[in-house]
C-alpha cells in the first residue's frame, strides 16, 4: 500500500488515482490513518462550495446530481461527487448503482465521481464521508455535490455536511400532513419537485408553498420551490440559479462562515465521540470494576444510572 | 482496518442483456463486496475512469454481443496507460474457449462463462485480489 504523505503530494498535482485511494484509507480506516491524511490536507481545504441533495429512494437524485454537474460544468466550474447507497446490515456488502445515471459526466477530467456504502451509519451519510468532501476539496473541485442516501423522513445528517441543501420530493407521495411533520421537510434550503411531468405537481408544490407558509421562523430566505424534469434536463438552469442565490444569501448575512463553523463543529464531535469510545470505553470494558458493576445490576443490587455515575467517578479520576 | 473488496461491474459494447451481470452483482453483494454497478453500454473509456475513481480492487465485465475481442484489449490496454494494471480484470458471457486463451495471454485474470457457480466467482474474487 502507498504511504499515505506520498499520495497527499501526488493529490496536490492532481493525480486522480491518488485521490481515490486517499478516499479509500479513509474509509477503512477512521482513525490513524484517517488522522494523518486530515492533516496533511487541512491546511488546502475551506474552498469548495458545498451542496447536499437529498429524497425518497428513486426520487431521481442521481440523474438529477448528473444534470447539475453537466449544468456547473458549462458553467466552467469543477465538480467532485459522492454518492452514497446503504450498505447491508447482514452481510456488510453493498450495491452502489449511482453511476448508472451519471455516464455523461464519467469520463470529464472536469469531474471526480465516488460512491460509497453507508457501512453501518444511519443517518444518510456514511462516517467517512465527510473526509471524503475534504479530499475532494483540497483536490481543488469547486462544487462537491453530495447525494445521500435514498431519504426516509429522518436523515439529516445531510444539513452538517452541505451549505445548501437541496430535498427532492415527487409527486403523489401522502397527503398534506406528510409536509408538517418533522425531519427532512425541515432541511431543504431549496425544494426540488422532480418529475413534475406526472399527475399531481401542482398540488405538492401547493402543499409545500403551504408548509412555508406556516414556518414560524420568518427568514429572509424562504426556500424556492423548483420543478424539474431531471431526465430531460429540466429545470436544471433554475435550480443552479436558486443555488447560487442561496449562496450569496448566505455570503452576504455572514450565514456561510457560520454553516462552516457548524461543520468544523459536528466534524470534531465526530471524531472525539469516536475516540471516547473506542479509548475510554474499550479501556474501561477491561477493567474489573466494569465488569462487577454489570454483575450487581444484573443481580438487581443496583439500578443502571447509580452504575453509570460510579463508572463515571471511576474515569475522571483516572484522567 | 475495516478493508472491503470493491469491485466494478459493468456491461462495454452493444448488447442489453444484464440479467446475469446483475445476479453475479447481487452475489457478489451478499458476499460482503462494495459493487458498483455502471450499466449498460459503457466505454471502455468510462469502465477505466469509472474504475480509476472509484479505487476498485476488480472487475466484472459482461460481454454476450461477441465483441470480446476488441473490447477486452482496449480496456486492458487503457488501465495500463493509467498505471492501473494492478485491478483484477475478469469478464463473462458469451465466449468461446479458443477466445479465453488468448484473452488470458493479454491479461484478463478469469472469464466465467454460462453455468459458473456464483460460489466459483466469490471464492476467485476473494483469492486473488491483491491484499
Amino acid at each position: 500500500m502507498s504511504d499515505s504523505a506520498e499520495l497527499v503530494k501526488r493529490l496536490l498535482k492532481g493525480d486522480r488515482r491518488a485521490v481515490a485511494k486517499l478516499i479509500t484509507l479513509v474509509e477503512n480506516d477512521k482513525d490513524a490513518q484517517s488522522a494523518k491524511i486530515m492533516h496533511l490536507l487541512f491546511p488546502h481545504t475551506k474552498k469548495a462550495y458545498i451542496v447536499g441533495i437529498t429524497g425518497a429512494p428513486g426520487s431521481g437524485k442521481s440523474t438529477l446530481t448528473d444534470r447539475l454537474t453537466l449544468e456547473l460544468r458549462t458553467k466552467e466550474k469543477t465538480v467532485g461527487v459522492i454518492a452514497v447507497d446503504p450498505t447491508s446490515p447482514f452481510t456488510g456488502g453493498a450495491l452502489l448503482g449511482d453511476r448508472i445515471r451519471m455516464k455523461e459526466s464519467c469520463t470529464d477530467k472536469g469531474v471526480f465521481i465516488r460512491s460509497m456504502g453507508t457501512r453501518g451509519s444511519l443517518g444518510g451519510l456514511s462516517r467517512a464521508t465527510n473526509n471524503a468532501i475534504r479530499i475532494l476539496d483540497a483536490f481543488g473541485k469547486d462544487f462537491i455535490l453530495v447525494e445521500t442516501v435514498g431519504a426516509g423522513q429522518s436523515e439529516v445528517d445531510i444539513v452538517n455536511s452541505a451549505y445548501t441543501s437541496i430535498v427532492i420530493l415527487v409527486p403523489g407521495m401522502g397527503d398534506d400532513i406528510q409536509a408538517i411533520k418533522a425531519g427532512i421537510l425541515e432541511i431543504g434550503d431549496i425544494f426540488v419537485v422532480n418529475k413534475a411531468d406526472r399527475d399531481g405537481v401542482d398540488r405538492t408544490v401547493m402543499e409545500l408553498e403551504m408548509m412555508l407558509d406556516l414556518n414560524p421562523k420568518k427568514n429572509i430566505w424562504r426556500p424556492p420551490i423548483v420543478k424539474t424534469i431531471a431526465s430531460r434536463g429540466e429545470g436544471i438552469e433554475e435550480l443552479l440559479s436558486c443555488i447560487e442565490k442561496h449562496r450569496s444569501y448566505l455570503e452576504s448575512n455572514n450565514l456561510l462562515g457560520m454553516r462552516r463553523d457548524c461543520r468544523n463543529e459536528s466534524e470534531l464531535m465526530d471524531v472525539l465521540s469516536y475516540r471516547i469510545n473506542k479509548y475510554l470505553l474499550d479501556d474501561l470494558k477491561q477493567s474489573g470494576s466494569y465488569t462487577d458493576l454489570l454483575k450487581k445490576i444484573c443481580e438487581q443490587k443496583i439500578d443502571i444510572y447509580t452504575a453509570a455515575d460510579e463508572i463515571l467517578k471511576i474515569l475522571w479520576k483516572k484522567s | 482496518m475495516d478493508k472491503k473488496i470493491r469491485i466494478l461491474m459493468a456491461k462495454p459494447g452493444l448488447d442489453g442483456h444484464d440479467r446475469g451481470i446483475k445476479v453475479v452483482a447481487r452475489a457478489l453483494r451478499d458476499a460482503g463486496m462494495e459493487v458498483v454497478y455502471t450499466g449498460l453500454h459503457q466505454t471502455p473509456e468510462q469502465i477505466v475512469e469509472a474504475a480509476i475513481q472509484e479505487d476498485v480492487d476488480a472487475m466484472g465485465l459482461s460481454i454476450l454481443s461477441g465483441a470480446h475481442m476488441a473490447l477486452f484489449p482496449k480496456i486492458i490496454d487503457l488501465l495500463k496507460n493509467n498505471n492501473a494494471e494492478d485491478i483484477l480484470v475478469t469478464g463473462g458471457g458469451i465466449i468461446p474457449k479458443e477466445d479465453i486463451e488468448e484473452l488470458k495471454k493479454i491479461g484478463v485474470s478469469a472469464i466465467f462463462g454460462p453455468g459458473t457457480p456464483t460460489t466459483e466467482i466469490i471464492k476467485y474474487i476473494e483469492e486473488n485480489v491483491k491484499n
